[in-house]
């Protein structure tokens, strides 16, 4: 059993205007092998959540705590928390220039793992996540997302979830950009992480049409800063009738 | 006068401070003071002297051949007529003096029609002598050859050189300069090539090593259709100078050039200095050309000077185009690869190896790119440090 509470957590960012503060106290809690859905307009901050969870050096923590199993994360480097079982799923991935997703999978992997994946299997291994991707062999040949399509980028992610098997997964806007079969695609890449034990997803998505394939436990409503209401998976099919309308006017 | 200086002469003149008029006249060249436009970034108190009348012996370096089934490689005396053969006319004074001062020069040629397997290579290697060298090689790919020529210069030494590169018309050659001196060393390099009718050039630099570094490379056309790959990596660390100086002379229509010089810089007074000239000349119709300099500065305390000059007289070009950076660690790059795990200093090194990676692909001596991966790694040890102390404190 594993836990990430998140309590009463603020945080702010900088502009030419001085410190604008984007998470006004922030609580949830994740339990091992549940899966939350956290839903927001644009500008919610909803991705500042997952960034700031993952020690982005934009976003300054102004209070509250993050912790795993009673661990600070916030105390942790980012590699550190990424080795404490932490994993990110960006909206934009970044690209390396130079260096090749599998040079690139293969050094994180002997990063988290302390030592070097056994050279039979790993190979194995990659195809197969590749291939459930729909990603071709030659792909990691390629440099890490240069030139990748959105759709390429977001199923990249989602072969690293697979391959990395962290305890938490915090995907940012996984489903920005994907047409249906690559939303279908990405969809089952998490439902069989989820099918793994033990373990848990933060979903982050301003729609509702990824929750067709992926049923979260818990629903969270993101507005302005913090949770504006939670509930059940049926919270996300009155957000899908209604809109986030009536909160965004409540947090005005 | 040699009848390819007279050639070069026939061409229009052309009013332009990318173009200097050279002569074989040491005197011609003033010593320089350092507010020259073409020396102001080079350190001249570090020269030692060879910009001025420090003399030149033989003996400065030891020169080892391996040749290539197929290539001659033969010294020949300072008056052979093939001295002069690329048109170069010196156009300062260390490149006169070294001109002037050179008791013979090495001759790689390549015969027609042969195309040679694998690599040629001509290593220079620094005895520790005080006195300056000069030296003088001429490289002639003949008509349709295709080989590599690779030049190493290592050790410790002073050296002033003059680098003639012909590639007749239909050749393929690829030279390779590797500067990986010991930290002591002075090099003032002048290399020009002149590129034939539908002719290939890859000229690649790579300058590791050296207290002061300088190359000046030119490239003009001697008919249409010809084509320079123009490469470069260098790593300046602390207290190194490397310049790289580029001039493309597009002389003939038709013609493609395409610079891409990368360079990482680490450590106090590390400087790297790119200057790229590209002239295109009123006949210089339909030519394509792009230059890149791209920089990455690795710590506190070093500098990169980068300077592209694009000088058009016709407006009939298929394209011209240049992009210049200077910069550091991309904190998104970083992020995303500390996300994956992985610490701050070896995802430092995964972009650093990624950011030369291209370029030593691009070479395609395979001879060379073991070594020029491993080269950088050995570059990046000795920072690494730094970049520990940096991962203790994030």
């Amino acid at each position: 059993m594993s836990t990430l509470e998140i309590k009463d957590l603020t945080v702010s960012v900088d502009t030419e205007d001085g410190a604008k503060e984007i998470l006004k106290g922030v609580t949830l809690t994740i339990n091992s092998g549940e899966t939350h859905a956290i839903m927001g307009p644009n500008g919610s901050g909803k991705s500042t959540l997952a960034y700031s969870i993952a020690g982005h050096p934009k976003y300054t923590i102004t209070g509250g705590t993050v912790t795993l199993d009673g661990e600070d994360v916030l105390e942790m480097s980012v590699d550190e928390r990424a080795k404490a079982g932490l994993f990110l799923a960006m909206q934009y991935p970044v690209e390396v220039p130079g260096v090749s997703v599998a040079n690139f999978l293969r050094t994180a992997k002997t990063a988290l793992d302390g030592e070097a994946p056994k050279l039979r299997t790993w190979v194995k291994d990659v195809n197969g996540a590749m291939n459930k991707m729909h990603l071709d062999p030659t792909f990691s040949q390629r440099s890490v997302n240069e030139g990748f399509s959105g759709g390429e980028k977001k199923r990249h992610e989602i072969a690293q979830l697979d391959i990395l098997d962290p305890a938490f997964a915090l995907l940012d806007e996984i489903d920005s950009g994907l047409d249906i079969d690559a939303l279908k695609v990405v969809s089952e890449g998490i439902n069989d992480f989820r099918a793994r034990d033990g373990k848990s997803v933060l979903l982050i998505t301003h729609y509702t049409r990824i929750l067709r394939y992926i049923k979260p436990d818990h629903v969270h409503v993101f507005v302005a800063g913090r949770i504006a209401e939670s509930g059940g998976p049926d919270l996300a099919e009155e957000l899908e009738a209604n809109g986030y309308e009536k909160y965004v006017a409540a947090g005005v | 006068m040699t009848a390819a200086v007279q050639e070069a002469l026939e061409l229009d003149k052309v009013e332009s401070h990318l173009h200097p008029e050279g002569s074989f006249d040491v005197e011609a060249h003033e010593v320089p003071k350092g507010r020259e436009e073409v020396w102001r970034f080079t350190p001249l108190k570090r020269l030692k002297g060879i910009h001025d009348d420090a003399p030149f012996a033989d003996g400065a370096t030891k020169v080892e051949v391996e040749a290539a089934a197929g290539v001659t490689v033969e010294t020949v005396a300072a008056d052979d007529d093939v001295r002069g053969l690329s048109g170069l006319v010196p156009t300062d004074r260390v490149s006169a003096r070294a001109w002037a001062a050179s008791t013979g020069a090495t001759l790689v040629r390549i015969p027609t029609d042969t195309v040679i397997e694998g690599a040629t290579v001509i290593r220079h290697h620094g005895t520790g002598s005080e006195t300056a060298g000069a030296g003088h090689a001429v490289i002639v790919a003949e008509k349709f050859a295709k080989a590599t020529v690779v030049l190493v210069f290592e050790g410790s030494a002073v050296v002033a050189d003059n680098i003639e590169i012909v590639v007749e018309d239909g050749a393929d050659l690829t030279v390779v300069s590797v500067q990986d001196w010991a930290d002591d060393a002075v090099h003032l390099s002048t290399q020009h090539a002149k590129v034939g009718r539908d002719a290939n050039l890859k000229h690649v630099s790579v300058s590791f090593g050296g207290d002061v570094v300088r190359h000046d490379f030119s490239a003009e056309y001697s008919g249409p259709g010809g084509s320079v790959e123009s490469l470069g990596l260098y790593f300046a660390d602390a207290g190194q100078h490397i310049e790289h100086r580029l001039f493309v002379d597009h002389t003939a229509p038709k013609t493609k050039s395409h610079v891409v010089y990368k360079g990482a810089l680490q450590g106090e007074k590390a400087h790297a200095v790119w200057i790229g000239n590209v002239l295109i000349r009123k006949e210089a119709e339909g030519i394509e050309t792009y230059e890149e300099n791209r920089n990455l500065i690795l710590t506190d305390g070093a500098w990169a000077d980068s300077v592209p000059n694009l000088e058009i007289e016709t407006g009939e070009i298929e394209g011209a185009g240049h992009a210049s950076a200077i910069g550091r660690f991309d904190d998104e790059q970083l992020f995303y690869l500390r996300s994956r795990g992985i610490s701050e200093t070896e995802a430092k090194r995964l972009v650093v190896h990624g950011f030369f990676n291209d370029l030593i692909r691009q070479i395609g001596v395979p001879e060379l790119e073991e070594k020029l991966t491993s080269t950088v790694e050995a570059e990046l040890a000795k920072n690494i440090n730094t970049l520990i102390e940096k991962d203790a404190t994030a």
